[in-house]
């Protein structure tokens, strides 16, 4: 094999897999993101039951209820809209009413989200960035200062 | 004081930096020969300089000297010791002072042992590395300077974040920096080559110790954080696909592709252009990691304390470096000369494979963690890419890769033998598929891919002993020859052997993980009991306990095989202080077939815990798999052939039986 052949079978080979690795990433990328929502932003893109989303803001106070074994209901707010959220399981260690949530799920018929993962901070400072980000366009926490309600 | 001699330590350490940046090229550029050499002195200089610095952090933080800010903002008096410690790093400032202490380290270990480097390569080398030295001082002289007084000192500080309390986190980043930063070497070597004009079989034998060095420091730093997270998150997974678990796995990845692309220049003389720019790459993805990290773009436990300024300091050194070495690639890459012809089907083709899997690999995690950031500042759409994307991306990229591995070795240099290989691979293929069968026989639940992923590890572990048993000709003759040979093989064939072992050991623990875990969620009263795997669970009850800094509800549950007692687990709630901050303790008890993980929740309204409980089958094999690589990689290191100089060494003692 000539120099310029062992060159062109590398080149064709490395660009082959290169488009295949492509293809693989484009499909997956449009098949697998998820978008991240508050409540308002479900209201106003009328986001359908079975479409799996990120939903953001603050645990409304007093709307923490522990159910049937270990299923647990609250209600997710930007202090404009709702939606009530159902979850399964054991909340994070962070998980507070009047601090933010992230949770990831989907929307029933009944218009309720149900949950399958919930995040809440890492530490007691710092709020998820989508959520601040969410709220201050809101108008209802500016930079540098607290959530209300924040323990500390 | 003591604050004031580390400040002073490092604007020390940065004017030595600018010197083995500026003089060191000044002197190869002239040919001036002591100037060259005067290189190992600033490196040395500027080692020692941050040895003082770092160490006068960590006496403040010893001390709990609440009148350095650094310090008030990030301990606290009743932390233990281990943690006073630790804490040094847990934190932006103190981790990017031990950032720039682990790269000196380097610096003066490449001055120290490389005494037989040519000189304008070494003060090349030397060099760059400054350079990378002074970009990082400045960032922290500037930006994050550890050292600022508060006045009046607090009489308490404020804490470190409870889940950074941990001994596996503890020592989590020295190992990922140490990995991270040691691809500085092989950058430098690489950016140094392309400024002389000339990459040979020499030059790759000498990149590749300090490659091999960084690899297994990414490896147990990976593995270490994966560890964590699995113990101390509560979730009981051991891969999140997080945006900083991947800032460390890409820098991995490449490092990898490098690893085995030195081979080829070293044995062949090719891949040239290809190795250098790995070498490139594999740094400048360490500091897109940092980047990432760094600049509170990313929200994680991670992101220190988010400002902007940081964000835009780091951005530039990256454009700097990653700019300013590509320029000079795609200047001076298009003169270094062509080396040997291979055929597709030979030891140097499955490289190149290897190479462009694991190139494509990186480039689909890059693309999963990067996206979602371009897509936010471009239409300020907000989305995630979470796991379903790494999982269809990833996963078929690295299939074909696991399934070449055992075949690569087989293959001989320049033209090989498919066929042969393939029959030299029989009982591994045999043995294989045996396991698939015996899996999909007794598991009958999880998903029918499963007992393959079993397969694929089975055939790793076989087809990498199969090369050693092909090597000391195993099987064909008296076994004492074999032994014989198996003696006087290379070290660094057995590191190899081990590295791709420990890779199918990985692969084992993955698939069980993943595809047979049991996992159950209830509400517990005292007293009362869950079976989960054959194994019985009781919930004995709480009780409250202090710590150090922390007050914690314990909770203790038996645990059962039958009528056996096995042990007490316990799973505690604790409560830090200063910070009130909550954090959940999980007990695991590892039984050979796997480990039994209890994590106690919150109360429930009518009496008793939530509790999730897991049994997560043959877990503990996917951090014993990182740790079989990482021997791998030490053996290999420690081999002769492999230690920098040591051709020279071999020499001069021919040279002197000869006299």
């Amino acid at each position: 094999m000539t120099r310029k052949q062992q060159r062109i079978t590398m080149i064709a080979g490395g660009l082959g897999l290169l488009a295949a690795a492509a293809g693989l990433i484009l499909y997956s990328i449009s098949d697998t993101l998820v978008f991240f929502y508050t409540p308002s932003e479900v209201a106003e893109k009328s986001v359908g039951p079975g479409i799996r989303f990120r939903l953001g803001g603050l645990v409304e106070k007093g709307s923490l209820v522990r159910g049937q074994g270990t299923r647990i209901t609250f209600t997710v707010t930007d202090t404009d809209k709702t939606l009530p959220v159902t979850y399964e399981g054991i909340l994070p260690d962070l998980f507070r009413e009047d601090q933010s949530v992230v949770a990831e799920g989907k929307l029933n018929a009944g218009g309720v989200f149900e949950a399958d993962t919930v995040l809440a901070k890492h530490d007691e400072n710092y709020m998820p960035r989508e959520v601040a980000d969410a709220l201050k366009k809101k108008g209802v926490w500016r930079e540098g200062e607290k959530p209300e309600g924040s323990v500390q | 004081m003591i604050g004031e001699i580390g400040h002073f330590a490092l604007i020390l350490a940065l004017a030595s930096a600018l010197y083995q940046f500026v003089m060191p090229l000044l002197g190869a550029w002239k040919g001036d020969q002591a100037v060259m050499r005067s290189a190992t002195w600033a490196a040395g200089a500027q080692f020692l300089l941050l040895v003082i610095a770092f160490s006068a952090l960590t006496w403040s933080y010893v001390t709990s000297d609440f009148s350095v800010a650094n310090v008030f903002e990030n301990s606290h008096s009743a932390k233990p010791m281990l943690y006073k410690i630790t804490g040094v790093w847990g934190n932006h400032e103190g981790s990017m002072v031990l950032w720039v202490l682990i790269l000196s380290a380097f610096g003066a270990a490449v001055g120290l042992f490389g005494s037989n480097l040519p000189l304008s390569l070494k003060a090349r080398v030397l060099a760059v590395q400054g350079a990378i030295g002074a970009a990082f001082l400045f960032f922290i002289l500037l930006t994050s300077n550890p050292f600022l007084r508060l006045d009046p000192p607090p009489v308490e500080g404020n804490g470190l974040n409870p889940i950074l309390q941990d001994p596996a986190l503890a020592f989590h980043p020295p190992f990922l920096y140490a990995g991270y930063v040691g691809l500085s070497v092989a950058f430098a070597f690489a950016v140094a080559a392309l400024i002389e004009g000339r990459v040979d079989a020499a030059w790759a034998r000498w990149v590749r110790p300090w490659t091999l060095a960084a690899w297994m420091f990414l490896t147990i730093g990976v593995a270490m954080g994966s560890w964590w997270a699995y113990y101390e998150l509560g979730w009981g997974g051991f891969w999140f696909w997080d945006p900083v678990e991947n800032a460390s796995f890409m820098p991995w990845l490449v490092a990898t592709a490098l690893l085995h692309s030195a081979i080829v220049v070293e044995r062949r003389n090719a891949l040239k252009i290809w190795t250098i720019l790995l070498a490139i790459l594999a740094f400048s993805l360490s500091l897109v990691g940092a980047f990432l990290v760094r600049s509170g773009v990313l929200t994680s436990v991670h992101a220190f304390a988010v400002d902007p300024a940081r964000g835009i300091f780091i951005l530039g050194i990256l454009t700097l470096f990653i700019g300013g070495a590509l320029a000079l690639f795609a200047w001076r890459a298009p003169a270094l000369k062509q080396g040997g012809l291979f055929a597709p089907v030979s030891r140097e083709g499955a490289l190149v494979v290897n190479n462009l899997l694991l190139a494509a690999g990186a480039a689909a995690v890059f693309i999963g963690t990067l996206y979602p950031l371009a897509l936010e500042a471009i239409t300020g759409a907000k989305i995630s890419v979470g796991a379903p994307y790494f999982n269809m991306t990833f996963g078929p990229l690295m299939l074909p890769l696991l399934i070449l591995v055992p075949a690569g070795p087989l293959l001989s240099w320049k033209r090989a033998d498919a066929w042969g290989v393939a029959q030299r691979l029989w009982v591994a293929a045999v043995l294989a598929l045996a396991a698939a069968v015996l899996i999909l026989v007794v598991t009958r639940r999880g998903p029918w891919l499963a007992p393959f992923g079993i397969a694929l590890g089975v055939w790793l572990i076989a087809g990498s002993l199969t090369e050693l048993a092909e090597r000391t000709k195993f099987m064909r003759g008296p076994l004492v020859h074999a032994w014989a040979r198996l003696k006087g093989l290379p070290r660094s064939s057995f590191g190899m052997t081990l590295a791709h072992l420990g890779l199918g050991v990985s692969v084992i623990g993955m698939v069980t993980l993943t595809a047979w875990r049991y996992e159950q969620i209830t509400v517990m009263k005292p007293g009362g009991e869950v079976e989960i795997a054959g194994i019985t669970v009781s919930f004995l009850g709480e009780s409250p306990r202090t710590g150090p800094n922390f007050t914690a509800d314990t909770g203790r549950f038996g645990v059962r095989v039958g009528d056996k007692e096995v042990t007490t687990l316990v799973s505690e709630k604790r409560i830090f202080q200063p910070s009130r901050q909550p954090t959940t303790e999980v007990g695991i008890h590892p039984f050979l077939t796997g480990d039994l993980y209890v994590v106690m929740g919150d109360s429930a309204p009518d009496g008793g815990r939530t509790v999730r409980i897991y049994f997560n089958p043959l877990a503990p094999l996917i951090w014993i798999g990182a740790v079989i690589m990482f021997l791998g990689g030490a053996l290999s290191l420690s081999d002769r052939r492999f230690r920098v100089g040591a051709p020279r060494l071999a020499r001069r003692g021919i040279a002197q039986a000869a006299e």
